[in-house]
């Protein structure tokens, strides 16, 4: 008889599995429809509404004169919020970042008899909410000035009105524009149908096709050859890998030629959104391992899976910022790992952060990582 | 035409045996060929509460088509999955290939072929494509076409495993177990809802495979399947072993002990009328 004096490699065998389980994935309709069709619908119909309520924040430089009727009339716009505790650096950068609409700044100029003058500096990261802060505070400046020479015009006969008085009530807005990159609705956007492609295709994805492999008996069939355990997973969990990754790609892709997606460092800042998106990836298949490893019937998976995508979904500022929610609201928000992903691929595709400077973000997803497989270890069923 | 089974059994058995060891004794045929390839002693399964298999010992010997009878919930299954190395026993001993189950499960799964009683493919993959996955997982490079002539599907080669009919998955699926060149494969009922045709059709694959040196153990709750092919056969009941023998003497015991068919055997049955109205040849649905 015949001997097999070559050694068995574990590794041949593993990309064996991997080779044919994504042969298997690609030609599974709901595989595409769920890692990429979803997310570019959802890219497709956000990418045309924009928020319906508009909040405007507004930093205040610190050296603006807070005393003005002006002022004081601003405070009381109801969805335009001041900034006032930042410094004047720390502003201009907020401003370029998007997070801030405009700064403003009232002093009394050169020329005190001329009125106070309003500086506002808006930037293209917030351009329509710049041009919509310059809007407000020109109609504001323009009724405060007509009703001033209103009451001047009136005292002129009573010749009573000093020159102080002009110079408080009296204001001219000047305006200047920052270079900041331009924040489309697709930058907040697509990093958001990316985590929820991630979250949606981990958890699902893993727990549909571990429970049919289950019941089908392909693991089984795997068994009976000498391959490990430890590697039909590793096989399996690769082509999910690979698989998502290309549809990663795709979305990013797609989001920049097509809708305008902002790529800060280009080929660098892709590159770092796919390792966060293979990081999410892997906590998320943890999830699914566990799904398929609890659920007893096929019909099971979607309500127990919905259960860990439902609210992450909602609650992680996939299509909206979570300072919408209320604070208590927030809190669960700030608990959840898609929340954290979202966030670091926003922070690296939009304003250029290094991973180093998302490592808040990485190593809460990589906690939930821990957690979550060591859940899977203790749940996963091979039979 | 009547009954293949009849016809190619002794030739077979001519084949395989020394013209000395067909003088010594006609119904025994394995006598002196006892070189054992499996060997099961005392072995005991309990799931809980239920004992599944209580104390089975059996021995196979090379080169012959071993069978393994019994009503569902006998532990035919899980006796076999034990000696696949795809369950672990609560006591007793197994040697497959003169290696332990406890101390070699890698080493012997390199040496058997599996077939389980369904599926175990990924359904939307083509036997093509399979075929290299289980060569990948074997480690063992082979050509599938070459792989599909043996089981007789070489037209076949691009269809998805899930379009295959119920006997051309069976045979793709005995076709997987032969990757690794194995010393014993194990079949898991292979012939459980298939026609008559798919049967004998099957039937005459599973004696190729035999005839090509590799040693073969099924199990069946088909008697007529056991008395065509199997040189020898075990019927388990309720997780023990209660009659171990060739099916020819099993049969000539009982009828020593004086037992009578009720009704009078005919010449044909009728799986002959069957087959002799709709014909012999296996037929892709």
């Amino acid at each position: 008889m015949e001997k097999q004096n070559k050694q068995y490699s574990q590794w041949k065998a593993m990309l064996a599995i991997t080779q044919a389980s994504l042969r298997s994935i690609t030609r599974s309709p709901s595989a595409v429809i769920f890692s990429l069709g979803f997310p570019l619908v959802f890219i497709v119909v956000f990418g045309f509404i924009s928020g319906n309520r508009i909040r405007l924040e507004v930093g205040v430089d610190e050296r603006c004169d807070t005393t003005t009727t002006l002022y004081q009339s601003i405070l009381k716009i109801p969805n335009v919020e001041l900034i006032t505790d930042k410094s004047e650096a720390e502003l201009k950068q907020q401003l370029i970042k998007g997070r801030v609409d405009a700064i403003l700044y009232i002093h009394p100029g050169k020329d005190s008899a001329a009125g106070k003058i309003v500086e506002l500096i808006t930037s293209k990261a917030s351009r329509e909410k710049g041009s919509f802060v310059q809007s407000v505070l020109t109609n504001l400046i323009d009724k405060q000035n007509i009703s001033f020479f209103r009451t001047l015009s009136k005292d002129q006969e009573s010749q009573e009105t000093g020159t102080g008085n002009w110079a408080n009530n009296l204001a001219q807005l000047k305006q200047s524009e920052i270079e900041g990159r331009e924040y489309k609705m697709i930058d907040f956007i697509l990093p958001g149908q990316l985590g929820f492609s991630i979250l949606s295709a981990g958890v699902f994805g893993t727990a549909f096709v571990f429970f049919s492999l289950r019941q089908t008996l392909v693991l089984k069939r795997f068994f009976a050859t000498p391959i490990s355990r430890t590697f039909i997973v590793l096989g399996e969990a690769l082509s999910r890998l690979i698989f998502q990754l290309a549809g990663s790609l795709i979305i990013i892709l797609i989001g920049k030629y097509v809708f305008g997606f902002t790529l800060i460092n280009g080929f660098t800042t892709l590159i770092e959104m796919l390792l966060l998106s293979a990081l999410g990836l892997i906590v998320f298949m943890g999830f699914g391992f566990v799904v398929s490893g609890l659920a007893k019937s096929e019909s099971v998976i979607p309500p127990l899976a919905n259960i860990v995508t439902l609210p992450q979904f909602l609650l992680s500022g996939t299509f909206f910022p979570i300072d919408a929610f209320p604070p208590w609201l927030q809190t669960i928000c700030k608990g959840l790992p898609l929340t954290y992903l979202n966030d670091a691929l926003r922070k690296v595709a939009f304003e250029g952060a290094g991973l180093m400077d998302i490592s808040h973000q990485i190593l809460v997803i990589a906690l939930w990582g821990v957690i979550v497989y060591i859940a899977a270890i203790r749940f996963f069923r091979w039979e | 035409m009547g009954c293949i089974s009849s016809i190619l059994h002794p030739r077979l058995n001519i084949i395989r045996r020394s013209s000395q060891d067909i003088l010594q004794h006609r119904y025994f045929p394995y006598v002196l060929h006892t070189q054992a390839i499996i060997e099961v002693k005392d072995l005991v399964k309990h799931y809980g509460d239920l004992h599944a298999v209580q104390g089975i010992s059996f021995t196979v010997f090379e080169g012959e088509i071993f069978g393994l009878l019994g009503p569902n919930g006998a532990g035919k299954t899980t006796t076999l999955e034990i000696i696949e190395t795809l369950r672990d026993k609560t006591s007793g001993e197994v040697w497959v290939d003169g290696l332990s189950v406890d101390i070699d499960p890698g080493e012997i799964k390199k040496r058997i072929g599996v077939q389980l009683q369904s599926a175990g493919y990924y359904p939307s993959l083509t036997l093509t494509e399979l075929l290299r996955l289980f060569s990948g997982l074997y480690n063992v490079p082979v050509i599938p076409e070459d792989m599909l002539k043996l089981v007789g599907l070489e037209d076949r080669s691009k269809a998805k495993y899930k379009e295959l009919s119920g006997g051309q998955k069976q045979r793709f699926s005995i076709c997987t177990t032969l990757i690794n060149r194995p010393r014993v494969v194990f079949l898991d009922e292979p012939t459980t809802g298939l026609d008559p045709q798919a049967r004998r059709n099957l039937w005459d694959l599973i004696r190729q495979v035999r005839e090509k040196g590799t040693t073969v153990v099924l199990t069946t709750h088909y008697m007529d399947e056991a008395e065509s092919l199997c040189d020898r056969v075990a019927i388990v009941e309720k997780g023990r072993i209660i009659a171990q023998d060739t099916p020819e003497n099993l049969i000539d015991k009982l009828v020593a002990s004086g037992f009578e068919r009720r009704k009078e055997v005919k010449n044909a049955n009728l799986e002959d009328v069957f087959l002799s109205l709709t014909g012999q040849e296996w037929r892709d649905e």
